[in-house]
């Protein structure tokens, strides 16, 4: 094995988001770093609550991506501030099953930011967890 | 097994490997006759000495793996289906073989599914026929997310399926050319290959960190199929593979009602105690002794004995002794706050006109009032019996009395537990004693042997003290509690002059006196301690005791 596991992981991943691109409403803002990823999240379409939101998505990657889970979360700073969502505190960590017990090394940054784009555009109500 | 279809819990027959396949007829022969049941006794058991005494074994390990053996070849033979299965679906029944065996008649499928043994979730799988031949393990793995949710695929899925071709790792990204494929990857019946580096690393963690054995899954996302023993010894280095199995372990001790690990520091053993299911702990205190010499509670796993006390009373007093609420009584009970200023004051002598240090406030102790409404009735308060103020000294005074009783009880069961910590001391001022007698009184060692004796009947006497202060504060007054009392002040008496023997100075003219007297007080006081034990452990199955608290 590598001498960090994550890394040749992260350059194919890097790679095929240079090659294919990400799915609409993901947009890659830094992926320079071999720790730490950020995406932008938007939720598209007219039925969303979150309409014309952006939200900054953050991955920290550890050696051992990505047979343990990344420690995902929104930013939230003066620049960018966390969904309003049941499930997303107002410091931008997320409460989702993906990133407890049903994370899978087969999982990638793009498919957790699917994840969380859905988590959005699923939700009708704008509400705090806390 | 030619086909899948039917029988596709065989499907892991096909993982690649040099995993043995488990025959049951060659393992039923090397194994040694271990007569094992879950709910039934084990024949070889000793007949119980008392009525209130349970019979039990002391198992060691490799006695628990044997049981598991066991378990698993009787549902293997009853279900017919290898032995891998059948340990999965054992230990996902928790092995409760009864109910195991009423699910699977019921609905194999559905059993077979909820134990993480399903059948591949992906179409594509199913359909075709799954030949155990080499040449089509190495067939790449399928998207198998993206038939339910298309967002989660990963991108790398969209590679056509190549039979024979060279494989990339979607953990690693590692490449395998085409010849190493089935020597550097595996996967599981379910299809889901990887590399044989990431597997390791990920059953690692899931053994080391997050202590998982036995529902340990697939790494692909969403895909629950087991991971199976032999596997998982093939695939992890030999330190984990040894946790692996030690968890295993623990969680069928932990399973079974019937089972309980020695909680001593270092030890071992198992018990196993048939007798004391959960439902007779009202009656019962099942008192075991480990092969390691010591003492524990076969109910509760308290690591010594706590008879004659049930182990819910136990519970109960450990919570009450160890909790706070003993403080905010005696508050309750000896203090009252500042009218004005609510500090906290204990009064502790002087007259009734008080002064809060803290606030200046004068008032009176015993309506509360100010001061100064009390005008020249000075130390003699005129609204004493007031029918508020009566109902306030009725309050204290219940807390107060409620508050002596506790710490009657308490006391003298601190007094106990505080002895026997002092046993190590006991013990070797006793020694020395002995040693100066076989100086100076010529005695043998077998002679004064009896010192030794009647040490260890005091401190076994003790604990027997201790707890039986627990069960009376528990106990309701009647005339049981009576006798029951009656029996402690023998038995206490009895302790103390015994102890008080121990402790005089050894006179070489009176030597054979002082040994006659001890051994006398010794033989007394086991006498006394079984009477108090007989009694009360009889009491619980005759229902004598009547106490304050539910049971």
């Amino acid at each position: 094995m590598a001498l960090r596991l994550s890394t040749k992981r992260l350059m194919k991943e890097l790679k095929d988001i240079q090659e294919k691109g990400t799915p609409a409403g993901i947009i890659p803002l830094s992926t320079e770093s071999v720790d730490e990823w950020v995406f932008l999240i938007c939720v598209l379409g007219d039925e969303t609550i979150y309409k014309g939101e952006q939200f900054a998505l953050r991955l920290i990657f550890s050696d051992r991506y990505p047979i343990d889970c990344p420690q995902v979360t929104f930013i939230a700073d003066d620049q960018y501030q966390p969904p309003l969502h049941p499930h997303v505190y107002s410091n931008g960590h997320i409460c989702a099953s993906i990133f407890g017990n049903e994370w899978s090394p087969v999982l990638t940054a793009v498919s957790i930011c699917i994840t969380m784009q859905s988590m959005l555009a699923s939700n009708k109500k704008k509400e705090r967890y806390v | 097994m030619s086909s899948d279809g039917e029988d596709y819990y065989y499907e892991d027959d096909y993982d690649e490997g040099s995993m043995d396949q488990d025959s049951p007829v060659s393992e039923g022969m090397s194994e040694p006759d271990i007569v094992y049941d879950v709910m039934s006794p084990t024949a070889d058991e000793p007949a119980p000495k008392k009525p209130y005494d349970v019979s039990y074994k002391v198992r060691t390990l490799q006695e628990i793996i044997n049981m598991q053996s066991k378990e698993v070849r009787k549902i293997q033979t009853l279900l017919e289906m290898p032995a891998s299965t059948a340990t999965i679906l054992l230990r996902h029944y928790q092995w409760n073989s009864e109910k195991l065996q009423e699910q699977f008649w019921n609905d194999p499928a559905a059993a077979l599914l909820s134990a993480g043994l399903s059948p591949p979730v992906s179409p594509s799988t199913r359909t075709g026929p799954l030949p155990p031949s080499p040449s089509l393990l190495i067939s790449p793995r399928r998207p198998t997310r993206s038939s339910h949710n298309p967002a989660l695929s990963p991108v790398k899925r969209s590679r056509a399926p190549q039979p024979s071709g060279p494989f990339e790792c979607p953990v690693c990204c590692m490449e395998f050319a085409k010849e190493d494929v089935v020597k550097e990857t595996f996967a599981l019946g379910c299809r889901h290959r990887f590399c044989r580096g990431c597997w390791a690393e990920y059953l690692t963690g899931k053994i080391r960190s997050e202590g998982e054995s036995s529902r340990i899954q697939c790494m692909e996302s969403g895909c629950e199929r087991i991971v199976r023993e032999e596997i998982i010894d093939e695939l992890v280095p030999a330190g984990v593979s040894k946790r692996y199995h030690n968890l295993l372990n623990m969680a069928f001790v932990a399973d079974a009602p019937n089972l309980r690990w020695c909680p001593h520091p270092d030890c071992e053993y198992i018990i196993e105690c048939t007798q004391a299911p959960p439902r007779m702990l009202n009656q019962l205190v099942p008192t075991v002794e480990c092969n390691c010499g010591r003492q524990l509670c076969f109910g509760c796993g308290y690591l010594s004995s706590h008879r004659p006390v049930l182990c819910k009373i136990v519970r109960l007093w450990e919570r009450k002794c160890a909790d706070d609420s003993e403080t905010a009584n005696w508050l309750q009970a000896n203090t009252k706050e500042c009218s004005k200023c609510q500090s906290t004051i204990e009064k502790n002598g002087g007259c009734n006109h008080m002064t809060c240090k803290k606030c200046k406030y004068e008032f009176c102790w015993v309506c509360m009032g100010p001061w100064s409404e009390h005008g020249t009735s000075w130390y003699q308060c005129n609204r004493f019996d007031e029918k508020s103020g009566v109902n306030a000294r009725d309050a204290q005074a219940k807390s107060r009395a409620s508050l002596e009783r506790y710490l009657h009880y308490f006391n003298r069961w601190a007094n106990h537990e505080h002895s026997a910590k002092l046993d190590a001391e006991f013990y070797k001022n006793t020694e020395k004693k002995m040693e100066q007698m076989q100086n100076s009184g010529n005695l043998s060692w077998i002679e004064v042997q009896f010192a030794k004796q009647a040490v260890e009947t005091v401190i076994k006497a003790r604990i027997t003290l201790k707890w039986s202060y627990c069960m009376a504060f528990y106990l309701k007054r009647n005339n049981m509690t009576e006798l029951f009392e009656d029996n402690q002040r023998d038995l206490e008496r009895a302790v103390e002059n015994l102890g008080f023997a121990l402790e005089q100075n050894i006179e070489p003219d009176s030597i054979a006196q002082l040994r006659q007297d001890i051994t006398n007080q010794t033989a007394y006081v086991q006498k006394r301690h079984e009477i108090l034990m007989d009694d009360t452990l009889k009491g619980y199955l005759e229902r004598r005791w009547d106490f304050s608290v539910d049971i």
